[in-house]
């Protein structure tokens, strides 16, 4: 099977948030794999060693996702390409990172195409379905098991809780639910591994596309932080009249039950 | 400059979602005195499109077909294009939901435009409309503008309030026929979850247990206190990596961002990844045996204490004040 997974470099959830000049600081910020990509990436390998073949793991970013590209490669996927834009591409939406890797999937015969549902900075989920629409091939999304027997695919998705089990085809594109597998940690010899496996980089110009192409459709115009939350009150006394006192508090005060 | 705006309703087991009432609400905003339609999909669901005008709808397209009996991205988006082929709006909105999500991306794609998610609040500037949105799980917030064709939203549920219901507006309820072609996914089964009744993301209430519920049996104390308040369960990821829940009740920057008006914490921490998924809800109640947990410095009320003592005494108390 010919399985590309699309991967984002995101914020480490540990970290808190800051803002300077308008933008989100990122000095000295830790980067991960956005979790459910590593998902994405952990299926794909698990896949290929069911059925052979090559997994690609393929991201749209700057030199800096190379470190994340080594660490899919590290765990198993065969080869990395970093689309890198950051030459050509000054703001950038969810149309304008579908739209480039729309562009670079349509003539790679890919059977399978996996990614997070969501990345947990940007949290739109919006480029797995968009990539599957432009290249036409169904796509299932929130997937948290996937079998493949010969061109036929079996998938369980999570619809708010509920399971539904979806029959369809390949080419196929699915994005990864947490509970889809556990991915795994790279090893040592992976990552000696990987400093030997290829990463190609390329620009906008060898997809064949300009900067107007890609031109976003939204903008972002603030970014601000959440009011920072008074401390509350911690009741005291013993603990029965705590509650009779909370209980009252939540239905005479806050007016919420 | 006045808009058209489509409103895509969704019901769920013969009803009607609240968000689909919100999704109106979010509509009108944009509208700038425009036509709200609302479009609904499905099998057998014209004897809705009255309640969709009572909540502020200025006409009903209904879109029926066997084969739209239950969602799927191919059905779903071949009869909504069908409308918009006809009605050429200048908006969308969907609500932020399971379906929203599933296929709001596909029609945007389609349209070639841009789309912006999840979103919370809608502000006005120079009589454009501006978007709030969280980011990082609602440890950011950023404001986003259409810069480009059609306004095109998802809205998170909960977060805009829906117009008053009044019976006595009136609107035209219509149905277009659409020839829903093959489907590429095809539904086999669907299990509903364990925990049945009100969904997470759109729930009021929310009961959240953490490492302290201490096993699966621990959740039921925190079931029942739902119950009672017509909430949901929620959980940490420690309690979900613990195995004593199922992910899909994960509150985090992994797992579900919600925003109820009461969100009560048992025995959980508060790990920068869970606070990232609830500290945006209205009142937050903690109760935890550890007076240093981080929970307490975003909680309005707390109870240091253990939840197995604390939760039995609050479904007591919570009773007493439902039967007042």
């Amino acid at each position: 099977m010919n399985i590309y997974v699309l991967m984002k470099r995101t914020f480490d959830t540990e970290e808190r948030i800051s803002i300077s000049d308008g933008k989100i600081a990122d000095d000295g910020a830790e980067f991960i794999i956005n979790p459910y990509d590593e998902y994405a990436i952990e299926e794909a390998i698990q896949l290929k060693d069911a059925h052979g073949g090559e997994v690609t793991v393929v991201s749209v970013g700057s030199d800096e996702a190379e470190k994340q590209l080594r660490t899919a490669l590290a765990m198993g996927a065969d080869k990395a390409v970093l689309i890198n834009i950051e030459d050509d591409v000054e703001e950038s939406d969810q149309f304008t990172t579908a739209r480039i890797l729309a562009e670079f999937l349509k003539d790679k015969e890919a059977d399978l195409i996996i990614g997070g549902n969501v990345a947990i900075d940007g949290g739109s989920g919006q480029v797995g379905p968009r990539v599957a629409e432009q290249l036409n091939i169904p796509y299932v999304t929130t997937i948290t098991s996937i079998e493949v027997n010969g061109e036929t695919v079996t998938i369980v998705r999570d619809v708010e809780g509920d399971s539904e089990t979806i029959e369809t085809s390949l080419p196929l594109l699915v994005t990864a639910q947490q509970g889809l597998n556990d991915p795994r940690y790279p090893s040592l010899p992976g990552i000696m591994k990987a400093k030997k496996k290829p990463l190609d980089e390329i620009e906008l110009d060898d997809l064949d596309l300009d900067e107007d192409d890609v031109e976003p459709k939204t903008k972002t115009i603030d970014i601000y932080l959440p009011p920072k939350k008074q401390a509350g009150r911690i009741l005291e006394g013993e603990i029965d009249s705590q509650v009779k006192e909370l209980v009252q508090l939540l239905h005479k005060e806050a007016k919420v039950v | 400059m006045s808009k058209k705006i489509i409103v895509l309703a969704e019901s769920r087991e013969g009803a009607l979602r609240n968000v689909s009432f919100e999704a109106i609400a979010a509509g009108k905003k944009i509208a700038d005195g425009g036509e709200i339609v609302s479009v609904l999909i499905g099998d057998n669901v014209s004897e809705l499109g009255q309640e969709l005008v009572a909540y502020g709808a200025d006409r009903v397209i209904t879109v029926q077909s066997e084969k739209l009996k239950q969602y799927s991205s191919d059905g779903y988006a071949q009869g909504l294009l069908a409308v918009l082929d006809e009605e050429n709006p200048e908006g969308l909105v969907f609500g932020h939901t399971a379906l929203g999500k599933d296929l709001s991306p596909r029609i945007a794609s389609k349209l070639g435009s841009g789309l912006i998610s999840d979103v919370t609040s809608i502000e006005e500037d120079g009589g454009e409309p501006v978007f709030v949105r969280p980011i990082y799980s609602g440890k950011a917030f950023e404001k986003k503008v259409v810069t480009d064709g059609l306004i095109f939203i998802t809205i998170r549920p909960n977060n805009i309030d829906p117009l008053p219901k009044e019976e006595s507006r009136s609107g035209e309820v219509t149905s277009l026929d659409a020839d829903i072609k093959d489907l590429r996914t095809i539904i086999k089964d669907v299990v509903r979850k364990a925990t049945d009744g009100v969904d997470l993301s759109e729930a009021k209430v929310i009961v959240a247990g953490g490492r302290g519920v201490k096993s699966e049996e621990g959740f039921e104390p925190l079931k029942e206190l739902a119950d009672l308040l017509g909430g949901a369960v929620g959980a940490s990821r420690g309690a979900c990596d613990a195995e004593y829940c199922d992910y899909s009740l994960q509150i985090g920057q992994t797992g579900k961002v919600v925003t109820p008006d009461l969100y009560i914490a048992c025995g959980l921490s508060g790990a920068i990844q869970h606070m990232a998924g609830m500290s945006n809800s209205k009142v937050i109640v903690a109760i935890n045996k550890d007076p240093e947990a981080n929970i307490f410095k975003v909680a309005d009320y707390g109870i240091v204490g253990d939840l197995f003592d604390v939760v039995p005494l609050l479904i007591e108390e919570f009773k007493k004040i439902k039967a007042s």
